[in-house]
């Protein structure tokens, strides 16, 4: 029933861990996530040059958009979420998975059947419109299924462990769970026009839809890129690290401060619309208190080295992993300051805020995403080593020059757009028309466009360095920090 | 009593969901329950069903991705879009449109800015009328026969969502289609009954089909003319 | 004391509440006497090294 991995010297206390599930995970994360960069790149440019929608009506932006933002929360974060938490939680709680391989696999499987259905409906036209809850019904309830069985395996490996306590990470994977759970299921209630069609309505409308859905929006950034991906800190940076998280004290205090403040932040993405006042200020106040658990994990995770920074100049999975910690404390900080409804007035309905989602979503949930894979392929196919630090290296800058190209030209394109629609000429007339705007914008997209090239091209350098690692090889090459300075 | 908490699966798992749980239950509920929520306005009507069909393609395609539908309380948006949005205009909108991305223009009041014609031009080829746009062309819209033969069933599952259609209202509802995307045929008077302000007319120029471009442009064509703001008193809808 | 006053009471005291319940959450986080348990606590994630103990030095 269960698939061995890896040899084992004490039997009595080591379990034989479910690590096939984990290494299919893995394979996925590294598949869709270079589908979903591949499709961004790709509706980065069609802003810029609009021919390349091609007019017809299954390659248009609207539709790619969704497929784009589903492959990579969906099925490059959400795969690497769940591989990582069956790896963690059996490690951490000693015992193989609840309900073994077989029940595993049907999550897995069930999974990627959601990520074909979600990404063929919204080709072929099917979406109920609400963003990052784009899927039709069915596949709202074949998730919620799947997601069920997922919860079973996780919470029952946890209630079958033979470790007397729950490490931290565990609890951040259980909030993200069942909060996901919750937020999908609210979010999605609709009636089916027809039990054989895919058209429904949502139960909520107008202003009530609103407040829920990005009450749904803001906690899948909480909850899934943030809850779920904090757990995989508090795993694997003490684990590359070789040393235990610096303080588990604070990570105890940063887990119930984030998992109560989130939840009320969501208000922010509807400043000065028709949501009534007091929902607003409520969600602007525990955006702004939500900067200090941030900043805390973020505090936690850096200081974590401290003692060992050099490993810093030796090892890029380290750096990946501490990388994405201070790009999770930049967004972190961006995050509330846009959700104070002087600066929302600006920045919203612009680039800025496209921006800072991919600071967070480059930065923080890829690098830590890379940083988990780098660790977990030469474990899981029972390598050595990877094949290629240097490559890890090499994968590192290309990514992080992209990143900054793409932050930065959407600061810029962003802040500029937002100045543009409110300048006003002598005579007390609007200066620039909204084409204008939309013209002032090209030379940012072709440079966003650019950024995004780049790091698609680091993550086919990252595919080939796992390839080579899972057949084995090892390539010939000087240890890194050895004979260079660059750190 | 946290050394239990801690080490046990179950009280964990409620003391996530009542955390989580509360920061929901405070923003949400309420916006049902207050009355102040949704102003009092005159003129709001349920979406006709050619409207709604154009609507379900504006979501189908995704044009939510770059177009808000909602006008925020600036001078510099009263210029460019209109009075600002009310909530009452979304109130029948499943699911609602509001949108987070401008990389085109606010569409919330876009109704009877342009003609039907221009409508057709942009759609088909958005460039052929704005040189600068990024718009996707969508031809393929002109081409294409709208599906509309169960449109009252649609109707009958927008009511079970809350949306007060009428007997009437669903029984008719796909001779009100034919109505409106052709204005000759049909009982016009009913249907302005039925749906006051109502565009009526052949929308994308070709009398020999009811398109999706008709359909969409009837939708466009209504969107911020329902709520009569010579008596809307924004005083009294203080929130 | 009905469950609508009790609510009522809830409301309105929300903050103090918050405030109680934020504070015992950091006070036992940092109570002295858990020091040791937290610490053993951050290193679960080290005792399951398929190879044997610390491998990597």
């Amino acid at each position: 029933m269960t698939d061995q991995s890896g040899p084992m010297t004490s039997a009595s206390v080591i379990p034989v861990y479910d690590d096939e599930v984990v290494r299919k995970f893995v394979v996925a994360t590294i598949f869709w996530g270079v589908i979903g960069f591949a499709a961004g790149v790709l509706i980065a440019f069609q802003l810029a040059f609009p021919a390349l929608n091609l007019d017809l009506e299954w390659t248009s932006f609207g539709r790619l958009r969704p497929v784009h933002t589903s492959a990579v929360i969906f099925a490059f974060g959400g795969n690497i979420l769940i591989g990582t938490t069956l790896f963690i939680v059996q490690r951490t709680s000693k015992v193989s998975l609840f309900g073994g391989s077989g029940l595993a696999h049907v999550v897995f499987w069930g999974y990627q059947a959601f990520i074909v259905m979600a990404a063929l409906s919204y080709v072929l036209g099917f979406s109920q419109s609400k963003e990052y809850a784009e899927p039709e019904w069915f596949i709202d309830l074949w998730l919620t299924i799947i997601w069920v069985i997922y919860l079973v395996i996780f919470a029952g490996t946890i209630f079958i462990r033979k470790e007397k306590h729950i490490y931290v990470a565990n609890w951040f994977f259980l909030a993200f769970i069942l909060t996901i759970a919750m937020l999908h299921i609210v979010n999605n209630l609709a009636v089916p026009v027809s039990w054989t069609g895919a058209k429904s309505y949502i139960l909520w409308s107008g202003v009530q839809d609103a407040m829920t859905q990005w009450w749904y929006g803001h906690n899948a950034v909480g909850f899934f890129l943030t809850a779920g991906f904090l757990g995989m800190m508090y795993y694997f940076i003490p684990k590359q690290a070789e040393r235990p998280v610096y303080s588990y004290r604070l990570s105890v205090v940063h887990f119930w401060s984030i998992t109560f403040l989130y939840i009320w932040a969501g208000p922010h993405h509807l400043h000065y619309t028709a949501l009534p006042d007091w929902t607003q200020t409520l969600g602007m106040t525990f955006s702004v208190m939500l900067w200090m658990p941030s900043w805390g994990g973020m505090i936690n995770g850096f200081m974590t080295l401290s003692g060992a920074w050099d490993k810093l100049r030796t090892d890029p999975t380290l750096r990946f992993l501490v990388t994405s910690v201070g790009f999770y404390g930049m967004s972190t900080f961006e995050g509330p300051l846009m959700s104070i409804k002087a600066v929302n007035s600006l920045s919203h309905y612009t680039d800025w805020t496209i921006g800072h989602v991919h600071s967070g979503a480059l930065g923080w949930n890829a690098f830590i995403s890379f940083g988990a894979l780098y660790y977990l392929v030469p474990k899981l196919w029972g390598r050595e080593r990877l094949y290629s630090l240097r490559l890890v290296n090499t994968h590192f800058w290309i990514a992080t020059v992209g990143i900054v190209l793409y932050i930065s030209s959407m600061w810029v394109s962003g802040i500029m757009q937002g100045l543009m629609w409110r300048t006003y000429d002598e005579l007390g007339f609007l200066q620039y028309s909204f084409i204008e705007t939309v013209e002032a914008m090209h030379p940012y997209y072709v440079i966003r466009g650019t950024g995004g090239v780049l790091f698609l091209i680091g993550s086919l350098i990252m595919v080939y360095n796992l390839v080579k690692t899972m057949k084995g090889h090892v390539r010939n090459e000087a240890p890194i920090g050895a004979s260079t300075a660059k750190a | 009593m946290q050394k239990i908490l801690e080490k046990n699966l179950i009280l964990l798992c409620v003391a996530i969901l009542v955390t989580v749980a509360i920061g929901g239950l405070v923003q949400i509920v309420p916006l049902y329950t207050m009355e102040s929520t949704i102003e009092k306005v005159d003129g709001m009507r349920p979406y006709s069903p050619l409207e709604q069909a154009g609507r379900n393609i504006y979501i189908r395609e995704g044009c939510y991705t770059c177009h808000s539908q909602m006008i925020r309380p600036f001078r510099d948006e009263a210029e460019r879009y209109g009075h600002y949005s009310l909530a009452a205009e979304s109130m029948y909108d499943h699911p609602f449109q509001w949108g987070s991305k401008r990389t085109g223009p606010d569409l919330a009041r876009v109704g009877g800015k342009y003609s039907n014609d221009w409508h057709v031009a942009h759609m088909v080829d958005p460039r052929s009328v704005v040189p600068e746009s990024i718009m996707p062309g969508y031809s393929f819209m002109a081409d294409r026969e709208l599906s509309y033969l169960n449109m009252d069933e649609h109707l009958y599952t927008l009511r079970q969502v809350g949306v007060p259609y009428s007997d009437d209202q669903i029984k008719s509802a796909v001779a009100d289609i034919n109505t409106q995307a052709n204005g000759d045929k049909g009982d016009v008077d009913a249907f302005l009954a039925r749906y006051p302000k109502a565009a009526i007319g052949d929308f994308d120029g070709n009398p020999d089909k009811v398109s999706e471009l008709d359909a969409m442009i009837a939708y466009l064509q209504i969107l911020g003319q329902m709520v009569d703001f010579t008596t809307y008193k924004p005083e009294m809808n203080r929130r | 004391m009905t469950l609508e006053t009790l609510y009522d009471i809830a409301r309105s005291t929300w903050v103090v509440w918050m405030v109680l319940l934020f504070s015992s959450i950091v006070l036992w986080a940092f109570l002295p006497r858990n020091k040791k348990r937290f610490e053993e606590d951050a290193n679960i994630i080290f005792k399951d090294e398929e190879n044997g103990a610390k491998n990597h030095g």
